[in-house]
């Protein structure tokens, strides 16, 4: 099990109910990470439609994660 | 000194201004951007806006750096604010000084053009009449859509 802390924003945060929470996972990616919270929170945003960041950089969903990292999945952006 | 800035209140533009002056630079040019009191036919009463601060920042720094290359502006600024913002209010604020004017025009568009696409910043708008929604513009030049966004 890897340990990483997940931090939520806009619909996403809404949807999670919280801004953050530590999560343990078998996931092997970031893309499946992102699958098994999806079921749990009903996220309706699929990964098409998102970005994902590990500790503030971007990374490819097919990327693995480590223990302790800050993992960011993006909705949409709209800033300006 | 960081020359993105998210700010959670109102910006002083004027001390903004005179940080980028010098005097190589006869150009400066700004772009403000407002909250308009509609989007997509509906009327707006406001809004929010949240970002996700560590990224935002270094992406807008990112973008700076994007811009001084291509049109080798001196420097640049950009601020934009998070938190609950009324009709009116300055959301977002990009500064630009050049020793000409032609970059520093062309520069403050980029910059403002890529911070609406790749910052990490959400927007909640809350109607007259209705529910509130996150407004989804864009997602990053790979998002393959290029209709206009206005605003």
């Amino acid at each position: 099990m890897t340990s990483v802390t997940v931090e939520y924003y806009a619909q996403l945060r809404e949807q999670a109910g919280q801004g953050r929470e530590s999560v343990s996972s078998n996931a092997d990616s970031l893309a499946s990470l992102y699958a098994e919270l999806r079921q749990r929170h009903g996220f309706r945003l699929d990964t098409a439609q998102l970005k994902v960041a590990v500790n503030a950089q971007f990374r490819d969903w097919q990327q693995p994660f480590a223990e302790g990292d800050v993992i960011v999945f993006i909705p949409p952006v709209a800033g300006g | 000194m960081s020359r993105v800035t998210i700010a959670t209140q109102p910006v002083d533009t004027n001390t903004l201004r005179k940080a980028l002056q010098q005097p190589g630079c006869g150009g400066f040019c700004v772009f403000e951007g407002w909250v308009r009191e509609t989007n997509e036919g509906r009327e707006v009463s406001g809004l929010d806006y949240e970002a996700y601060n560590e990224l935002a920042i270094s992406e807008g720094e990112r973008i700076i750096d994007e811009a001084v290359q291509r049109f080798g502006i001196a420097d640049a600024r950009c601020v934009h604010r998070v938190g609950s913002l009324a009709v009116g209010d300055t959301a977002v604020w990009i500064g630009v000084v050049s020793p000409h004017r032609d970059e520093a025009f062309r520069a403050c568009r980029y910059i403002i053009d890529q911070v609406k696409l790749r910052l990490p910043i959400w927007k909640k708008e809350h109607y007259l009449v209705g529910e509130s929604s996150w407004v989804a513009c864009s997602h990053g030049p790979a998002d393959g859509h290029d209709h206009v966004h206005h605003g």
